[in-house]
């Protein structure tokens, strides 16, 4: 039992199904991984250059790097605490320290008919930096792809794919039935939810940043449930492309329009509605479901990227 | 209201949606629209450099509705139009000279990500110099933060990851004190807009409140910033980062964003500091010191280098003290002098990091100076350009770099102070120097007749990280040599050599006028 228990901790033994796995795999996959370090550090770090220091110069320069790091962090904190001790009280009343606080928050739901007043904020009278933020996550999402997408020279090593591949057919075989049964209540809920998040960003808390999250976790959880051959049938590169694309160029489009009405002294024509109901706050519900599908977009693009190295299937 | 006002707004929005738009194209169809879209850009900042010449004053744009100190805000004059103009005519440079490189260093599949990611970058340079508001110049140094990683490791060789990772890392460190600086100030100042910033800085300064805690804020910030544009006691993540990557990335990455942020920098210490304020400020005298240190070290680096490409980037590193410099001086002449070396090395260096890749080309893709000899014979357009290129680093007159710096010295003669005025005629004379003594050995190393390195070449580590993926090692008398390439690639150099060249005489015969219009710039700055 002991023995047993030990080759369990070790991962050499499924104690469920009680099948050992096969030893020689493993070792193979040993002599892998030596030869992938040789070959990472035969490429990065043993080149002319890099600047690789040993021995005792190694040690001197280490001291000095410490004694640096924590003379500037000292340096920083001290810093940090005396503008902190000097700054304006919180709460007395200082004309032009609340000049922009106040107009938010006294005229900010008859000026954007939007009762939550971060997202009036955030979507209308400070829309540009949000045009830019959501584009912030759009350029991580194509960073992701360029450094993990599997192209002629990146593939992944044989060592990585031996994993990914196992785990992937073990889960097709062995679905885990607690997280199955989970998933089948909970996902449905937690993609209810995500809705009802982004489509209440101009009344209540949340909005599309939070709701597409809460989504992509959905999605994630999903694919941990029921493997990525479900999702694959849905959800492509190409419709994540899309998805992606519609909604930014939308949100430019939408947004260039109100900047240039706005700025030019023209009515945009866009009706406020009632503060509370759904359909309220202008522009603000639209932006929302579209900052909502580029958030879930990228959230699950990242995990199926770091994952297996692309977006829906090949 | 005329309808030209409105084209700040049109480059930076349509810049965005031309990047989401390239995902959906391929490659080389990317690469022409991005071509025709910089053009495009290019026609409607010079109507907005004429029309704010033209009218002699700049004006605010409103984005939306909401007024100034509510709403977000971009405005135009003639400094921030000029720069605009420069940023987007060295970008289609470095694009179409740097695509022969592009379909060699890039996979096929990312090609259109690529340039996703210039247009994106474009967006972000366009906001960087239209902004109003010191908030959406954070977020958009995070565009640009992301997508220069990302036009780095694009490249996928282990040097670029490498060099990324660490530009990535000390990047982030930079954003991270930038942010934490515009946060103390909107704490201080209730405001994010530039313009009511100033003035309530201005209003403390006349109650004659302690100063400290927005001295301290901004030094902060100037950290952060300097951090990004590679200061001198930051600037070891340059040779990596500049001479690794694919030569559109290495141009734009040393020409356009570090000179973005200097850009930013400039801006916060004019509009939101206001000038007078700033020049009693110790910072002053502490970018000026670092500047010069910077000039002084990043060359004598630079000699040290025997890769072409190190040594172009560490030159890099005492031309950003150069800008820094000129900040530090102070003055109208001084800031003037220092964008007017913003224009002049931008010019230069991109040329620069397009012009070494043809001449390993022909060295069997080598960058070490021992197998570059004779490259000037091989490559005969690619050395003549570098030797052009020296000419203006050196600063031999006629040139850029010449303009810049005697601008240097007529501002330091003009600064009323007898200690900067020594300082910077000792930095200007050392550096030229310096610069002088390792473009000399570039030069005669590349017009050098004989095979050099090419013989004796032993393909070691070095090499095949050098080595271009996809290309044969040369050996013996195989060495590619100029006269097979294809005319439209030769076609897609000689243009940019041509624009780029043009525009550094230009910026060297006829320094007075842009020196001019950068001041009037300068009048309607604030």
């Amino acid at each position: 039992m002991t023995e047993k228990f030990r080759k369990w901790l070790d991962g050499d033994i499924d104690v469920m199904e009680n099948i050992t796995e096969t030893t020689l795999q493993h070792d193979a996959s040993r002599e892998e991984i030596k030869r992938q370090e040789k070959r990472l550090r035969e490429t990065i770090w043993e080149l002319p250059g890099t600047g690789r220091i040993v021995g005792a110069e190694r040690r001197t320069a280490l001291i000095i790097y410490r004694v640096i790091a924590i003379i500037s962090c000292v340096l920083l904190i001290g810093t940090l605490l005396y503008i902190v001790g000097h700054l304006p009280l919180y709460g007395v009343e200082n004309p032009r320290a609340t000049e922009v606080t106040k107009r938010y928050v006294e005229d900010g739901l008859r000026e954007t008919g939007a009762v939550n007043i971060v997202a009036g904020m955030i979507l209308d009278y400070r829309a540009f930096d949000t045009l830019g933020e959501s584009h912030v996550l759009f350029t991580a999402l194509i960073c992701v792809m360029i450094l993990l997408r599997k192209d002629s020279k990146n593939m992944r090593s044989a060592y990585e794919d031996y994993f990914t591949v196992e785990q992937d057919t073990y889960f097709r075989t062995h679905q885990d039935m607690i997280i199955r049964k989970i998933g089948f209540f909970l996902v449905p809920c937690i993609f209810i939810y995500g809705i009802y998040i982004l489509l209440n960003g101009q009344i209540s808390p949340g909005g599309g940043f939070s709701g597409g999250a809460v989504l992509g976790a959905g999605m994630i959880i999903f694919t941990s449930a029921y493997g990525f051959d479900k999702v694959d049938k849905f959800f492509t590169l190409k419709l994540s492309g899309y998805v992606t694309f519609a909604a930014l160029s939308f949100y430019s489009f939408a947004k260039g329009y109100v900047f240039i009405m706005g700025a030019n002294g023209l009515e945009n024509h866009i009706p406020k509605g009632t503060p509370g109901a759904i359909l309220s706050g202008g522009m603000i519900l639209p932006l929302d479901i579209a900052v909502g599908l580029v958030v879930a977009c990228t959230m699950y693009g990242f995990y199926s990227l770091f994952r297996r190295g692309s977006i829906g299937g090949n | 209201m005329d309808i030209i006002r409105n084209f700040p707004l049109f480059t930076i929005v349509l810049s965005l949606f031309s990047g989401v738009l390239c995902t959906m194209l391929k490659g080389k169809t990317a690469k022409n629209y991005t071509l025709i879209y910089e053009g495009v850009l290019i026609v409607l900042t010079a109507c907005v450099l004429f029309y704010t010449v033209g009218n002699g004053s700049s004006f605010t744009y409103t984005m939306g509705e909401f007024p100034a100190p509510w709403g977000n805000e971009i405005r135009a004059g003639v400094l921030e139009a000029l720069t605009a103009l420069f940023f987007l005519v060295i970008l289609f440079c470095s694009v179409m000279a740097g695509w022969k490189f592009l379909i060699i260093d890039i996979d096929e599949s990312k090609i259109n990500l690529y340039f996703t990611l210039i247009n994106l970058m474009t967006a972000a340079l366009m906001a960087l110099v239209w902004t109003n508001d010191i908030f959406t110049g954070y977020v958009f140094v995070e565009i640009m933060t992301l997508t220069s990683c990302g036009i780095m490791i694009v490249r996928e060789i282990g040097r670029t990851t490498l060099a990324a990772v660490r530009y990535m890392i000390l990047n982030l460190l930079g954003s991270g004190l930038f942010l934490l600086g515009i946060v103390l100030l909107y704490d201080i100042t209730g405001h994010l807009l530039m313009v009511p910033m100033r003035e309530t800085i201005a209003g403390f300064a006349a109650e004659g409140t302690d100063m400290t805690s927005i001295m301290l804020s901004l030094g902060i910030l100037t950290i952060g910033l300097s951090i990004k544009s590679g200061l001198f006691p930051f600037h070891f993540w340059m040779p990596d980062t500049y001479g690794w990557s694919t030569p559109t990335s290495g141009s734009i990455l040393s020409s356009l964003v570090s000179k973005a942020y200097i850009f930013l920098l400039f801006k916060i210490y004019y509009r939101v500091i206001g000038p007078s304020v700033f020049e009693a400020l110790p910072i002053r005298k502490i970018i000026f010191v670092l500047g010069i240190l910077g000039m002084v070290f990043g060359s004598v680096s630079a000699m040290r280098q025997k890769n072409i490409n190190r040594m172009v980037a560490f030159s890099s590193a005492a031309q950003i003290g150069y800008i820094y410099m000129g900040l530090g001086i102070g003055g109208i002449d001084g800031y003037a002098a220092a964008m007017f070396q913003i224009f002049a090395h931008s010019v230069t260096k991109s040329l620069l990091f397009l012009t070494t890749p043809r001449l390993s080309e022909v060295s069997g893709h080598s960058l070490l100076f021992r197998n570059l000899q004779g490259s000037g014979y091989r490559a005969k357009d690619a050395g003549l350009v570098f030797l052009l290129c020296s000419f203006s680093m050196v600063g031999i007159p006629i040139f850029a770099g010449f303009s810049a710096k005697l601008n240097f010295a007529t501002a330091a003669a003009g600064a009323g102070s007898y200690r900067i005025l020594f300082f910077t005629m000792i930095a200007l004379a050392v550096s030229s120097v310096l610069n002088a003594l390792y473009f000399i050995r570039t030069c005669i190393r590349i017009y050098t007749s004989g095979r050099g390195g090419a013989d004796i070449y032993a393909p070691g580590l070095y090499e095949e990280a050098n080595a271009r993926p996809g290309s044969d090692l040369p050996s013996g008398e195989t060495t590619v040599s100029g006269s097979e390439e294809p005319l439209f690639s030769r076609l897609d150099y000689w243009i940019p050599a041509a624009i780029l060249t043009g525009l550094n005489l230009y910026l060297g015969l006829f320094s007075w006028q842009t020196v001019g219009l950068i001041e009037k710039g300068l009048a309607m700055f604030p």
